[in-house]
């Protein structure tokens, strides 16, 4: 196995009982040092892959392997891995100091090692000087740090996140965002974060694992997931968008709303149904005689940056545009987009079948 | 007016608590000050601090302790198998039954069990170890006195490990400790409070068993209770009784205030 390989998932299936299965043949890699995110919404089996690479739960069938050796039934106390819980689950009966020495303490390190380390990594998450705190007394964020202190003061090879900022409002995660993956930059390790915000996960992954119903949706960097998702799901999930159902005509021309348009997709059979996504941001408003659609003002709803107008064209399907122009409600409108904002989806293809398809188009790229 | 209301509701409690708690607290220090022939004094306190009383002070904390130790050792690991069962609720109901019976009928219950002619002597007689006196021995009166207790035991330690967050045992695995590691230092501490409480419901009242230690020990085990059971009824020496009553209560508050002040973690 390749040196760079640190995780290993081979056919990993996980039920409970006779219950539906949480994940279902599971595969994937993870390199040293990347940043990795698991996407989806809850229950969709996300929670349940961090806990089987920290050991708290054993696979039902296949194989999880930490740098080439397997560790189904390593316990989590003997894996080079730490994870920040979802609540923290700081030790409410020491005080900050403690709570980050735990690890070294039960290693049996010496007191002024253990000293110089907790300081260190104290220092490293801003909160010098407050060694003595309780943890009830400490806020949020707080927490939070001590949560990864505690976590990275036992030089971890992976460090899982279980959805470590959903507790916190809105300023003081983007805040911890910035900090978490500056983090992961000066740690160089790897990271395996769990969320099922998205804008979260595009903002701080190296690659997104998108989730959904115990299998793995789509895989890829924050740009190949939001630009050419690869099923209605993924569009879906991933930022808002609009999905209509059309035909692709031929390669690079694709039908839909009763109009023939170019695309730079390709690969589709003759005349094969289809679905389309289009970007919300993507969508331009002009005049309405100007536009490739022309589409009814149905509501505008003001959202600070942009304004989110709901519109509709003559076949009843709904579009939604992004724009920072104000329009009047119950005007008709034109639309209008570039061939490479249309993204077309085959019906029930798979990522590897999407994967050889787009290695066909020889490198075109949708622009973002 | 509303409080004026309030205070109404408040009255049929603050009659209890004059009639039930202090007029008895009350006269127990007052009996406590008379001597056998009726005179006031100091008497009875001088005398309590001779070796016989003191010998019997020890005694009563000697065996309660033994009791309360045994019921914590016995009622743990119970305690916490019972939060990773799946009948929960069933298992403690179980384990709380038998306290809803009279403890008088369990003990007459357990002279049939351990008696001469009992299950357990023939037991004992049929794996060849022979027949021997197991009432009225100190083992059958912690025996019973553990039997006794354990529910009060087990129900606080159950409930204290019932509110211990799953997430922190995962912590401290995840951290490198060995399960008996994270039970030491993360389990067992979080769970003190419990341990407090089911300590204080089984030491208290085995300060002052007398009804175990008559029947089941054959009054071979003398404790403080004894003592205060056989001043009132047979020597008839109620200033003697009450000022080991007062010398009880002063250690059961002492126990309650011990084990209170140093719990304060959750």
């Amino acid at each position: 196995m390749p040196e760079h390989i640190i995780i290993r998932f081979e056919n990993i299936t996980k039920q409970y009982d006779n219950d539906p299965p949480v994940l279902t043949d599971i595969n994937f890699e993870l390199e040293r040092g990347k940043f990795y995110t698991l996407l989806g919404p809850s229950g969709c089996g996300k929670t349940t892959i961090i806990r089987l690479i920290a050991g708290f739960i054993q696979p039902t069938t296949g194989g999880i392997y930490f740098e080439g050796k397997k560790i189904n039934h390593i316990s989590p106390d003997k894996r080079r891995v730490n994870t920040i819980f979802q609540d923290y689950a700081l030790f409410p009966h020491l005080n900050v100091f403690e709570n980050v020495a735990f690890g070294l303490r039960i290693k049996k390190m010496k007191p002024e090692l253990i000293k110089e380390k907790v300081e260190e990594a104290l220092r490293f998450v801003n909160l010098k000087g407050l060694e003595n705190r309780e943890i009830a007394g400490m806020s949020g964020g707080q927490q939070q740090r001590v949560a990864v202190a505690r976590a990275i003061v036992n030089e971890p090879e992976v460090l899982l996140l279980d959805e470590p900022l959903s507790a916190l409002d809105l300023k003081l995660r983007s805040e911890m965002q910035y900090e978490l993956k500056e983090l992961q930059r000066n740690l160089g390790i790897t990271f395996v974060f769990v969320t099922h915000d998205q804008e979260e996960a595009l903002a701080l992954s190296d690659e997104i694992f998108v989730l959904n119903n115990g299998a793995i949706q789509q895989r890829g960097t924050p740009t190949d997931i939001y630009d050419e998702p690869v099923n209605k799901f993924v569009a879906d999930f991933i930022g808002e968008s609009n999905i209509i159902p059309g035909v692709m005509i031929d390669d690079y021309l694709v039908e839909f709303v009763g109009n023939r348009f170019e695309c730079v997709d390709k690969g589709f059979y003759p005349d094969e149904p289809a679905e389309i996504v289009i970007r919300p941001e993507d969508l331009e408003i002009t005049e309405e005689d100007q536009g490739k659609l022309q589409v009814y003002v149905d509501s505008q709803l003001f959202r600070g940056v942009h304004y989110e107008i709901c519109c509709y064209d003559k076949d009843g399907n709904e579009w939604l545009v992004h724009s920072t122009k104000k329009v009047a409600v119950g005007s008709k409108i034109g639309l209008d987009f570039a061939p490479e904002d249309i993204h077309v989806m085959r019906l029930g293809e798979t990522e590897d079948e999407f994967d050889k398809r787009l290695e066909s188009y020889g490198g075109v790229r949708h622009a973002g | 007016m509303q409080v004026k209301t309030r205070n109404i509701y408040l009255i049929p409690y603050m009659l209890w608590i004059v009639l039930f708690v202090i007029a008895p607290i009350a006269l127990i220090v007052y009996y406590s000050l008379f001597n056998i022939t009726g005179t006031l004094s100091l008497e009875n306190y001088t005398r309590f601090f001779t070796p016989v009383y003191l010998g019997m002070a020890l005694r009563s904390f000697w065996y309660a302790g033994i009791i309360t130790g045994i019921s914590l050792v016995a009622a743990y690991p119970a305690a916490y198998l019972l939060t990773k069962t799946e009948h929960k609720q069933l298992w403690l109901l179980l384990i709380i039954l038998p306290s809803w019976i009279n403890l008088l009928l369990k003990i007459y219950a357990f002279i049939g069990i351990l008696g001469y002619y009992g299950p357990v002597n023939s037991f004992l007689d049929f794996i060849q170890i022979g027949t021997r006196q197991i009432l009225f021995t100190d083992f059958s009166f912690v025996f019973v006195a553990v039997y006794i207790f354990i529910p009060y035991m087990i129900l606080p330690i159950f409930n204290a490990l019932e509110e211990l967050n799953p997430s922190l045992v995962a912590a401290a695995r995840d951290l490198g400790a060995s399960s008996w590691k994270a039970f030491l230092r993360v389990i067992f501490p979080l769970t003190l409070s419990g341990v407090k409480a089911g300590c204080r419901a089984v030491f208290i009242p085995s300060l002052s068993l007398f009804m175990i230690t008559r029947l089941i020990s054959g009054n071979r085990v003398i404790t403080l209770g004894t003592a205060v059971e056989q001043h009132f009824l047979v020597t008839q020496d109620w200033g003697m009784g009450s000022t080991i009553a007062v010398f009880l209560i002063i250690a059961m508050v002492l126990t309650m205030l011990l084990t209170e002040t140093v719990g304060k973690v959750n």
